[in-house]
């Protein structure tokens, strides 16, 4: 047992918080808020530095790695708040032609919850749709028995503009939403859906994980600088102390998520989604407290990191859901 | 990141389960909670019987006398011993956890070869004398002087919350002996015999009625200046080693019963129909997320700690855990809580019988949170240690 970062997951890790800072800093975030289409030049390069193709087998051009490292690589990229249908792409690369290099861009709708949320319609080259099930927790339940295919309902990929869709004004500035209205079935594409929803799931708890340290850092950081009755506003325990219960929250989240990339089961991954959904909520609240009044501004990052998490707190399994599929497995 | 084991692990992992599975139907019956020479016996006795099938002091160093396993042995053994339903560490807590690791890394070789050997064969029992009455939190402003005369310290003052101190043959102590310097300066860290002239111990009944801890009265009481661990106040910084394997090692076995005790809760609630009410079955599926992640987050630290042995920072217990341990006592302290509380719902008004175990556990729960660095100094030492905010009031 060695539950660590090996030296090439760290210089993974390093590698893509550098790239990502490079390419997206606070400039290029808050122009994406401004104008959230993905941008193209940056996907490329995403897809040339190999941040799509990651699981792909070497053979098929791709980096041959795993989910821990696919993991490692989206907590960066919640940490960066970086915007677009990364875990679509990131899962779709071997399905998609041209997704892997970053030159087309695919989505993923989860058909398992009404309303029908698709991200970045205008964004997208191709939308592969995920059919709903009876679940009483959408697809998930299917993979806790996992090869029980009778449930898993079935995937369809689409041209967008084939793909009835209303769209609506997105609480999350850098990511656009709008709700699909109809599911075209017509091109059925084979794909493992319990496990693309399991990996999702984890992929996007991987990202609600890198905001929840990242908002540790910002409250932390700000606690140090900011000055209020003569003294940083950190030396206050009531700060010390929301700043902690920050930390500790990501903490755990991250001992889950990670743990999870490497079982691969189907509860550890549940479970990890519902606490770094917990941690990216809180903890960009509790970063917003800290800050104060300047939290509340559109100026401030805070709220950007809030909206996401959010966001991604209604995709792949909710905590209700979650929740029941744990209990579920108590006695099972 | 590899959670499997090796297949070393795994071939200890099944001779420790062969071991339990012939010993444990062998021991007596557990004494009554009330009776403290009883549990004293049956704790020393159960520790006798790992120390003769050489599992005493597994994770210590191999010069210490331990059996110099790895960490990742260490959390096999916690994972099979509860699994398997053995006894708790009981009355031995404080001299294998605390004072035995402490003396490990700190004491003189006459010191190691007094103390260690009889820790470890449950032959005498230690307890904490840190807290104060005036101090609690405040651990450095305790009072309790030391005066050098002669080859001895005398001692006068008093401790409290002092657990197992009406069966204890010994104390670790901390005293002032240097009233003058600044408050982290002038203490020193002593082993104490409980039966020295001028040891008074006076039991505290605790609200779960039982009495788990005692004040100590030292009045002249006299300690060889040999008894003395570390340099003469250097006590804060021994201290600080002792307090860190507190946290970061005590309650790890304890993560491996609460998720088994959660299933339990769940097969009782679905038995009484408790099961139906949606808002608790949620609340026990997410103490499930919960306690699987603590014990993802022992691996951990605990792979952290084996790295940091690898790399030859400290000798083979592992290296001592640092403000991580905190990280893990605040959420652990708190998810025990709340464990115990779904525990009463499923109960029902059975919660008010206080013979049953879970309220029996839920009582003493209560001092997850206060005992061993309260909740409130530990997000502070976050807060401080590992975010780099400033000291302050």
């Amino acid at each position: 047992m060695d539950f660590q970062l090996t030296d090439e997951q760290r210089a993974l890790k390093d590698g893509t918080r550098e790239l990502l800072a490079g390419r997206f800093g606070r400039d290029r975030l808050r122009a994406a808020v401004e104008e959230p289409a993905p941008d193209r030049a940056l996907w490329r390069e995403l897809g040339a530095a190999g941040f799509f193709a990651l699981r792909l087998p070497e053979r098929d051009g791709g980096v041959g790695l795993g989910l821990p490292e696919a993991v490692l690589v989206l907590e960066e990229a919640g940490r960066a708040l970086l915007p677009g249908p990364l875990v679509a792409c990131l899962l779709l690369a071997g399905l998609v032609d041209g997704v892997a290099t970053g030159e087309r861009i695919a989505g993923l709708c989860d058909g398992a919850r009404e309303p029908l949320l698709w991200e970045h319609p205008a964004g997208c080259d191709e939308l592969i749709l995920l059919e709903g099930d009876d679940g009483p927790a959408g697809g998930e339940a299917d993979g806790r028995a996992e090869g029980a295919p009778g449930r898993t309902g079935g995937a369809y990929r689409s041209a967008p503009d084939r793909v009835p869709c209303a769209p609506f004004a997105s609480v999350d500035p850098l990511t656009p939403l709008a709700r699909v209205l109809d599911l075209p079935r017509t091109e059925p594409v084979a794909v493992d859906v319990p496990r693309l929803r399991r990996e999702a799931a984890l992929l996007t708890a991987a990202q609600q994980l890198g905001s929840a340290v990242r908002t540790v850092e910002m409250a932390a950081g700000h606690a140090r600088e900011r000055e209020q009755f003569g003294v940083p506003i950190g030396s206050f325990q009531a700060v010390k102390q929301l700043c902690a219960q920050m930390l500790v929250r990501a903490e755990i989240a991250r001992s889950a998520v990670y743990a999870a990339s490497v079982t691969e089961s189907a509860l550890d991954i549940t479970g990890a989604k519902l606490l770094a959904d917990e941690a990216a909520v809180r903890n960009a609240r509790d970063c917003l407290q800290v800050h104060g009044g300047m939290g509340f501004t559109w100026e401030a990052d805070v709220h950007l990191h809030l909206k996401r998490a959010w966001w991604h707190a209604e995709r792949w399994g909710t905590a209700g859901g979650a929740e029941e599929l744990l209990a579920a497995g108590l006695i099972a | 990141m590899d959670l499997s084991c090796t297949p070393e692990e795994e071939d200890f992992r099944a001779r420790l389960r062969r071991w339990l599975g012939e010993v444990l139907p062998k021991l007596p019956a557990p004494p009554a909670a009330t009776d403290w020479p009883g549990r004293r016996a049956y704790d020393t006795a159960w520790q006798r019987m790992l120390y003769d099938a050489g599992y005493a002091g597994l994770h210590w160093p191999r010069d210490a006398g331990g059996q110099g396993a790895t960490p990742a042995q260490h959390l096999i053994f916690l994972e099979e011993t509860e699994r398997a339903g053995a006894p708790y560490v009981g009355a031995n807590f404080v001299g294998l956890l605390h004072a035995g690791p402490t003396l490990a890394a700190e004491g003189t070789a006459e010191q190691r070869a007094r103390w260690l050997p009889p820790i470890l064969r449950g032959e005498e029992i230690w307890c904490q004398g840190f807290s104060e009455p005036d101090a609690g939190s405040d651990l450095a402003a305790l009072r309790t002087r030391a005066v050098r005369d002669g080859d001895d310290y005398v001692i006068s003052g008093a401790k409290i919350w002092t657990s197992h101190a009406e069966v204890a043959d010994w104390c670790e102590l901390l005293v002032r002996t240097d009233p003058a310097a600044p408050r982290h300066r002038g203490i020193s860290w002593l082993a104490m015999p409980m039966d020295a002239p001028g040891v008074t111990v006076r039991p505290l009944r605790t609200l779960a009625g039982s009495t788990e801890f005692a004040e100590v009265f030292l009045d002249e009481v006299r300690v060889p200046v040999t008894h003395r661990v570390g340099a003469e106040n250097d006590g804060w910084r021994v201290t600080m080693v002792t307090l860190s394997f507190e946290r970061g090692t005590a309650f790890v076995g304890e993560v491996v019963a609460c998720r088994r005790v959660l299933g339990e809760l769940a097969r009782a609630a679905r038995a009484n129909g408790r099961w139906d009410d949606a808002v608790l079955r949620r609340r026990l599926g997410r103490l499930s997320a919960e306690f699987t992640a603590l014990w993802r987050l022992t691996q951990w630290n605990v792979s952290e700690a084996m790295r940091g042995a690898a790399r030859g920072g400290q000798r083979g217990s592992g290296g001592v855990p640092g403000a991580g341990g905190s990280v893990f006592k605040l959420r652990y302290s708190h998810a025990r809580q709340e464990l115990y509380d779904a525990a009463a719902e499923v109960l029902g008004a059975g919660a008010l019988d206080a013979d049953h175990a879970w309220v029996a556990d839920r009582l003493s729960s209560l001092s997850y949170t206060i005992a061993a660095g309260t909740s409130q100094i530990q997000q502070n030492i976050v807060a401080e240690r590992i975010l780099g905010l400033p000291k302050g009031r």
